[in-house]
């Protein structure tokens, strides 16, 4: 049976996340033909609705209000769910992203509704969907369902590729006025600390330095390649630990799970709490001078040497490859 | 200060996971304190030492779970409560978790709740903000610093890397994020003492809950092993080569740049 669908369209510094595409892409396999609507909360977001409608939205509904500009679960949820009161999907989808983790139990338990975080993949369509998510930060996965009631998922950035982009696409955009009160929480200010810019769980490229970067500095190199290839910073916990860089570029099963194109992993030996959170990369690379690092056992491709000889020689390569591309 | 700190026995981080039977085994595996939760713990016992009070750790579980409870009063919780659901229930979703715990809790004026921000098992960090939403309290996540003021409260908060500074109040719950603090192992006489110290354990039944509203969501189809990736590539000759040859794979073979 055809479901209608509601997508929560994600907006950082004033575009939209990659992952309320990939969002559509999953939501047009559960809709299995249904409709698709794209939510937008905010204030001051609506032009951004046709950009989820050239993705695959059928429709946008926004709600706007100035106590929107900062995401905070009261807020958002009372525009969300006055969202939900007037289209009343049978799915929804949210990005597994800082936003989505926070918000999406909230609206469960206020629809006393399942729901499946994480998902990296869909199997199937329609009400036969099946949803595939890690367990164990990916050590193994499991395939589950939604019993009965409102199919509602988060999926996780960079796994579920978004529709091809076609601006000739149009929908209807509508919006609803909601009165946002009794906000508990107040945003004094945001600490920008990811350097690249990039957030980790989304970048296509995660340049990651486990305890042999050797100090703060040891990272440098580790960014600029990072920045070249307009990907991420990661560590391994043997890296925080040692306060060479913050916890938030911690990799592994505490910490967090990335599923990048590309990942490379520079002085890290490879623990099985590592591995875990990265071993699902579609490619790994790893530089190590212990041939008999654990790492290598998951690297697609391997060099056995001193990072800091390897990464300013990659770099080089890099934009020589650039410059012939 | 009335502080519950919400915490999950979970597989140690260096146990590898085996299927059988389509079920995870968990014979002799070793178990743990989800991690998450041990901040959770370590910042409750830094708030009551700081503010006066008592810190409840509540678990929902078998018997096994009562050694992860032992630990966290070894660390310095006061009193600990296990919902022992083995007789009364197969399975366990995050709505029925936390459809117990608040059941449990919503007579039990908390200022303060604490959890992890996920659990490294299942890992959909839903338990906590669910918890505070049955509860009708504020929630914050991922939370790295935690200050408490009478009732106000300023929290640093993670958000992908970045940190968003907060102002709110209590009663409130809050998730523990990696950086928050440094959890304690447990001392000796800390351990002593804990054997001592009191845990309750609770059925269904004493909670008043039937075994219809706590009736899963999810059911799961399937648990199976990431496929085996195949030993890579080590490259060989000169390191200047090496190289070479790594981006032209990642380039051609790998089109990953």
């Amino acid at each position: 049976m055809a479901k209608k669908v509601l997508v929560l369209g994600e907006v950082r510094d004033g575009a939209l996340r990659n992952v309320s595409y990939e969002a559509i892409a999953a939501a047009k396999k559960i809709a299995d033909g249904g409709e698709i609507v794209g939510a937008l909360i905010g204030d001051g977001i609506s032009q951004l609705a046709n950009s989820l409608i050239a993705y695959g939205a059928d429709r946008v509904v926004t709600v706007e209000h100035p106590h929107l500009k900062s995401y905070t679960s009261d807020g958002f949820s009372q525009a969300l769910l006055a969202v939900l009161d007037q289209e009343n999907p049978q799915a929804i989808v949210f990005g597994h992203t800082s936003l989505g983790k926070d918000l999406s139990p909230k609206i469960a338990s206020r629809l006393q509704s399942g729901l499946i975080s994480d998902v990296t993949e869909i199997e199937g369509s329609g009400d036969s969907a099946l949803f595939i998510r890690p367990i164990y930060s990916g050590k193994a996965f499991e395939k589950v369902k939604i019993k009965d009631g409102v199919v509602f998922v988060t999926i996780r950035p960079n796994n579920i590729a978004p529709l091809e982009k076609d601006e000739s696409r149009s929908g209807d955009v509508s919006s609803i006025t909601v009165d946002i009160q009794n906000l508990r929480t107040i945003i004094k200010e945001v600490v920008r600390k990811a350097s690249t810019g990039v957030d980790l769980s989304e970048a296509k490229v995660v340049v990651a330095g486990g305890r042999g970067v050797k100090s703060e500095e040891g990272f440098e190199p580790l960014r600029e390649l990072a920045n070249l290839l307009g990907g991420a910073v990661g560590a391994s916990r043997g890296a925080c630990d040692a306060e060479y860089c913050d916890y938030s570029l911690q990799i592994g099963q505490t910490g967090k799970v990335v599923t990048p194109d590309l990942y490379i992993a520079a002085g890290i030996s490879g623990a099985i709490q590592h591995l875990a959170g990265m071993s699902n990369s579609k490619v790994i690379v790893a530089i190590n001078k212990d041939p008999e690092a654990n790492i290598f056992k998951v690297a697609d491709y391997g060099i056995v040497g001193d990072l800091f000889e390897v990464i300013p020689m990659l770099i080089q390569e890099f934009k020589a490859l650039k410059v012939n591309s | 200060m009335n502080i519950y700190v919400l915490v999950k026995r979970t597989f140690d981080t260096e146990e590898k996971i085996v299927i059988a039977n389509g079920k995870i085994q968990d014979d002799g595996a070793e178990f743990i304190i989800n991690p998450y939760d041990e901040y959770a713990i370590e910042e409750a016992i830094q708030v009551r030492d700081a503010k006066g009070g008592k810190v409840t750790v509540v678990t929902i579980g078998g018997e096994d779970a009562e050694k992860q409870l032992r630990t966290a009063l070894a660390m310095g919780a006061d009193e600990a409560v296990l919902i022992n659901t083995e007789d009364d229930l197969d399975e366990l979703d995050q709505y029925s978790t936390a459809y117990i715990l608040a059941e449990y809790l919503k007579d039990k004026e908390a200022d303060l709740i604490l959890a992890g921000n996920v659990a490294i098992d299942g890992g959909t960090g839903q338990v906590g903000p669910r918890v505070a939403d049955l509860l009708g309290i504020n929630y914050v996540t991922t939370i790295t610093k935690l200050e408490i003021d009478g009732t106000n409260v300023k929290i640093v908060r993670d958000i992908e890397g970045d940190s968003e500074i907060i102002e709110t109040s209590l009663p409130l719950l809050v998730t523990a994020q990696q950086g928050l603090n440094e959890p304690r192992y447990p001392s000796l006489p800390g351990i002593m003492k804990a054997k001592k110290k009191p845990l309750e354990e609770l059925e269904l039944d004493d909670l008043d809950i039937d075994e219809d509203d706590v009736e899963v969501k999810i059911e799961t189809v399937e648990i199976f092993l990431p496929a085996q990736k195949s030993a890579g590539r080590i490259l060989q000759g000169e390191l200047s080569d090496q190289v070479k040859e790594l981006v032209n794979l990642l380039h051609s073979e790998a089109k990953v740049v």
